[in-house]
């Protein structure tokens, strides 16, 4: 199958280096300390964050820092076929695995000593990169909840198909069989936080995909710093003197 | 907007816009533009040996900010003001908490901390009043005095090793009933010289709890510790059925308590400070406009609400 026509055009009518169209919202949960729905073209996800609070389980809490738990899981609704079991299968516990892991590498854990944060991220409609959504909708929801971060944390993901790097791949281009590479940055410190790959490359090759990836992490996070000021002015504006 | 779930009317829409644009017109100039996101660098004079408060950190000799909000300084001292966050306790606040556990010796309380906060069964006063060691048989007793989900006002006495201790050691504080517990963001309520407030006109009682949550109830009169001759009231608790039945508050108390607790939920939604004129205007306004207490919850007072703050915060900068 063509996944990028002669002309340079994918199948939903993108070039190789276009984005899906981002948009985010925070604050949709009003009962969780944190919250935030994030949307890359067609994937929704909404990530809802609890926390600095008392450590439910007595035996986790650690004395110097902050447990950070996690939980990912999709909806029954989020893909074509109805799913069956929302949580708890093997992907849904690597993805959330994978969340915690990045997230604690930026939440700046020894600030709140014994006590628990607890991050949900849920996806509504699954169109390829949900990984990458449910970080950046996290970082949205961390941010909210003024759980202080040595920085942002964005991702995004390329592929490589008809021998042309592709940033951004939604679920056809995904389940093409084509190498599927999803990486997280620290776009600050400039520094990789998540790096993970399905399939094969070839190493050079992977350089320039990983190289797209990140130039996509770095639009992201201009765009959740805009999003993040533009909340902080409004509340203080409404907030008054 | 969080929160706000409601379908505002075209009209309505615009009005809203209207008043919150000229909200954003009034407020300081200076703190939209100190406002940081997290990793936002904060510009800081190198030479002047500057102090690194809360909210911000040393990464490769630039000072960034590690929350969202408004950077401040004082004299020497930078800091960034997180908005939207739990709620940072202070010596000697006035906080409301629920209890969660009976331990012991002490009750925990839940307060909108990242721990649960701990009142030991010595900061209580003993119902009899009298000052004494507490026994085995207070500690076994100590359900009768707080149980579990019972709400309690107490002040923060300090932090000690196993987390955030309270006190209640007098007749202000203690057990809460006959109320509505709200809670609300606490950077909405500020830290003031009186957080007990009594509207005379509703014969309500309302105590904003600095950590966020506030009790609305039945007024209650302060009894004095120091008057010798009073009536122990120890006998109170074997009241027979009927009395008790009697003692129930009545409808208009009742209601004016449910205005109330609308009228905080509305200005917590609409994100705007918590003092007793804002509350006691609103409350005013509902009662002019002989709305039905459910309707303050309506799209159109919120509406009406926004315009009314964006009306007042204007004729108090003119007056300056």
């Amino acid at each position: 199958m063509e996944y990028v026509s002669p002309e340079g055009l994918r199948l939903d009518g993108r070039r190789p280096m276009e984005m899906r169209q981002i948009r985010a919202e925070i604050g949709a949960v009003s009962r969780a300390d944190g919250s935030a729905i994030f949307e890359m073209g067609n994937t929704k996800v909404v990530a809802a964050v609890y926390g600095p609070r008392e450590v439910q389980n007595r035996s986790q809490q650690m004395s110097d820092q902050a447990l950070i738990r996690c939980e990912y899981s999709m909806a029954n609704f989020s893909t074509g076929d109805r799913k069956r079991k929302p949580k708890g299968d093997r992907r849904s516990t690597e993805i959330s695995m994978v969340i915690r892991q990045t997230m604690e590498a930026c939440i700046m854990t020894h600030l709140m000593p014994r006590s628990q944060i607890d991050i949900y991220v849920q996806v509504l409609q699954a169109d390829g990169g949900t990984r990458s959504a449910c970080i950046n909708a996290a970082t949205l929801a961390l941010s909210d909840a003024g759980i202080p971060m040595c920085d942002l944390v964005t991702s995004c993901s390329a592929g490589y198909l008809n021998s042309t790097p592709l940033l951004d791949l939604n679920y056809i281009e995904d389940s093409a069989g084509g190498p599927d590479v999803t990486v997280g940055i620290l776009p600050k410190l400039d520094k990789v936080t998540l790096l993970q790959m399905d399939s094969k490359l070839p190493i050079d090759i992977l350089e320039n995909v990983m190289q797209l990836a990140t130039e996509g992490c770095k639009a992201v996070a201009n765009y959740i710093r805009e999003i993040l000021l533009e909340n902080t002015k409004q509340l203080e504006y409404r907030r008054g003197v | 907007m969080r929160g706000l779930q409601l379908p505002l009317t075209q009209t309505q829409k615009v009005r809203l816009q209207n008043a919150l644009q000229q909200l954003e017109s009034l407020s300081s100039k200076v703190n939209s533009d100190a406002s940081v996101t997290v990793a936002d660098s904060i510009s800081v004079n190198h030479e002047e040996g500057v102090l690194k408060g809360h909210g911000t950190a040393d990464i490769n000799g630039d000072l960034v900010a590690t929350l969202c909000g408004v950077v401040e300084r004082v004299n020497k001292l930078v800091y960034v003001r997180a908005l939207r966050s739990r709620y940072k306790p202070e010596v000697g606040d006035i906080v409301i908490g629920r209890v969660v556990e009976v331990s012991q010796k002490r009750w925990r309380l839940e307060i909108n901390y990242s721990q649960d906060a701990v009142l030991m069964l010595s900061s209580m006063n003993m119902p009899d009043g009298v000052q004494r060691r507490r026994t085995a048989v207070d500690e076994l007793n100590m359900r009768s005095i707080f149980e579990e989900k019972d709400v309690v006002c107490a002040e923060v006495r300090g932090f000690q090793r196993d987390g955030l201790h309270l006190q209640a050691r007098s007749q202000k504080y203690g057990k809460l009933n006959r109320g509505q517990l709200l809670t609300v963001p606490p950077y909405l309520v500020k830290r003031q010289k009186q957080h007990y407030h009594h509207l005379e006109q509703y014969g309500v009682d309302l105590i904003l709890g600095c950590n966020g949550f506030i009790w609305v109830g039945e007024h209650v009169e302060a009894k004095d510790d120091m008057v010798e001759d009073q009536v122990n009231h120890s006998n109170r608790n074997s009241a027979s059925l009927e009395e008790q039945e009697k003692n129930y508050t009545a409808l208009e108390t009742r209601k004016y308590i449910c205005r109330a607790a609308n009228a905080i939920r509305v200005l917590s939604t609409l994100g705007f400070n918590m003092t007793l004129e804002i509350i006691k205007g609103v409350i005013d306004l509902s009662l002019s406009l002989n709305l039905d207490i459910h309707d303050m919850l309506g799209s159109e007072f919120y509406v009406l609400v926004a315009e009314k703050e964006a009306e007042r915060r204007s004729s108090s900068k003119k007056k300056r």
